[in-house]
């Protein structure tokens, strides 16, 4: 049952840089500019380096004949755990923008968190990738400045991005049954810690970009227990083809 | 002998893995970028520990596999473990390394003993690898790979490359 939980508590984590990888992948080649389409790719390559260390040790820790793979690519919807922000589209740049901040800024505080975990191997992962997480934050709130603080247009467009995607935030900081024993065992983040952090490291981001916060209510958003939104079949359907269609098949 | 080195008793397997390059920076070997972590040798059999740069670092899996065919080519039965911690960072780049990086076109990360006015908002001070002028800029945190950002020299107006700083 422990080992179970940290399972999950991996797949959670595991899933939240995979997810959020893959829709950045779809951009490859079809970023505004070459230096943000490199940029975009390069931070999905780091994503899925993050998710490779995971799934290993889940795949340790399972035994029997379970691999990165097999957890990457065999599960089914109901069996992701990410939470809901990472799998909404590539609508436009102010959302790929804003996407990633509100994520990388969480990113960042768990990693951080995760630093000083009483597990040995998702601490040596936590360390070596928040020093990758730190460049995806640089990146993605200075776009937020940018252009939230940019022409009349990119304003209104980051503003209606941050509308959109703000209510998804409380899912990071909503306990599941699984995140309170991974706490509760020095293992896993104390959400409660760092939710205050959260809100004053985004919300100054925020009005340095001259955007306004969004006063809506927090949405309903469970994908921590594999509750999803209809975007997370259509990445599934692209990102398991190749397994789907040609079972077991190795490079 | 400097910060992150290790010393490699055997010469033969030292000249081994001398020989074995990062692909995507073919002028350093992976014992002057700090790759190689550790090297146990037991009779013919050899256990070598390396680390990524990046945890994405696609060059892993084929520079894992050169090292395997260099060292066992000289004799050996070499088991390869890939490993975490401590993680890696740009100051185990050898002296020797640094060098021929910025030969080789790519800014090198300076040394953490550098005094702290080089860093300004975060930003390392870069010189320009074609004509020296510290009188540059970043263009992208990311570059062609995932351990390179892309600077300009706003003397020389060259663009070049710049081996991101991980601390
Ligand atoms: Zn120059």
């Amino acid at each position: 049952m422990e080992k179970d939980n940290l399972y999950q508590y991996l797949l959670m984590l595991g899933d939240n840089s995979m997810i959020l990888g893959h829709r950045l992948s779809e951009l490859c080649g079809h970023g505004p500019t070459l230096e943000t389409d490199i940029a975009l790719t390069n931070i999905s390559l780091d994503l899925f380096g993050q998710v490779r260390s995971y799934f290993q040790y889940a795949a340790k820790l399972k035994g029997g004949d379970s691999s990165e793979d097999k957890i990457a690519f065999l599960r089914y919807e109901n069996q992701h755990k990410n939470v809901l922000l990472v799998e909404q589209p590539n609508t436009d740049l102010a959302h790929v923008f804003t996407r990633q901040f509100l994520f990388d800024a969480f990113h960042k505080l768990l990693l951080e968190d995760l630093k000083t975990s009483k597990d040995e191997t998702i601490q040596a992962i936590a360390i070596k990738s928040l020093k990758e997480v730190d460049y995806h934050l640089r990146f993605s709130a200075q776009w937020m400045k940018r252009l939230g603080d940019g022409t009349e247009e990119s304003h209104a467009k980051m503003q209606t991005a941050l509308n959109h995607l703000y209510p998804y935030v409380y899912e990071f900081f909503r306990a599941t049954d699984v995140e309170k024993d991974m706490k509760s065992q020095g293992i896993g983040v104390d959400l409660e810690k760092i939710q205050k952090s959260y809100f004053m490291m985004v919300n100054d981001v925020i009005n340095a970009s001259t955007l306004t916060i969004p006063e809506t209510k927090p949405r309903q958003a469970e994908g921590k227990i594999g509750r999803h939104s209809e975007q997370l079949g259509y990445i599934l359907s692209d990102f398991q083809y190749m397994q789907r269609a040609y079972p077991d098949m190795v490079w | 002998m400097q910060e992150g080195e290790i010393h490699i008793e055997h010469k033969e397997i030292r000249e081994a893995l001398f020989s074995v390059t990062d692909p995507e920076i073919p002028v350093l070997s992976v014992l002057e970028m700090g790759i190689v972590r550790d090297v146990q040798v037991e009779n013919s059999k050899v256990h070598i520990k390396i680390t990524p740069t990046y945890s994405g670092c696609p060059a892993m899996d084929t520079i894992a596999q050169d090292i395997k065919f260099a060292v066992d080519g000289k004799g050996f039965e070499t088991e390869i473990e890939l490993v975490l911690a401590p993680a890696w960072t740009t100051d185990w780049i050898t002296v020797e390394g640094r060098k021929k990086l910025e030969e080789y076109g790519i800014a090198a990360p300076l040394e953490s003993s550098l005094d702290k006015r080089a860093l300004i908002d975060g930003e390392r001070i870069v010189k320009c690898t074609n004509c020296g002028s510290t009188n540059t800029e970043v263009k992208s945190q990311f570059g062609s790979t995932a351990c390179k950002a892309l600077f300009t020299c706003k003397d020389c107006l060259e663009p070049f490359d710049y081996f991101k700083c991980l601390k």
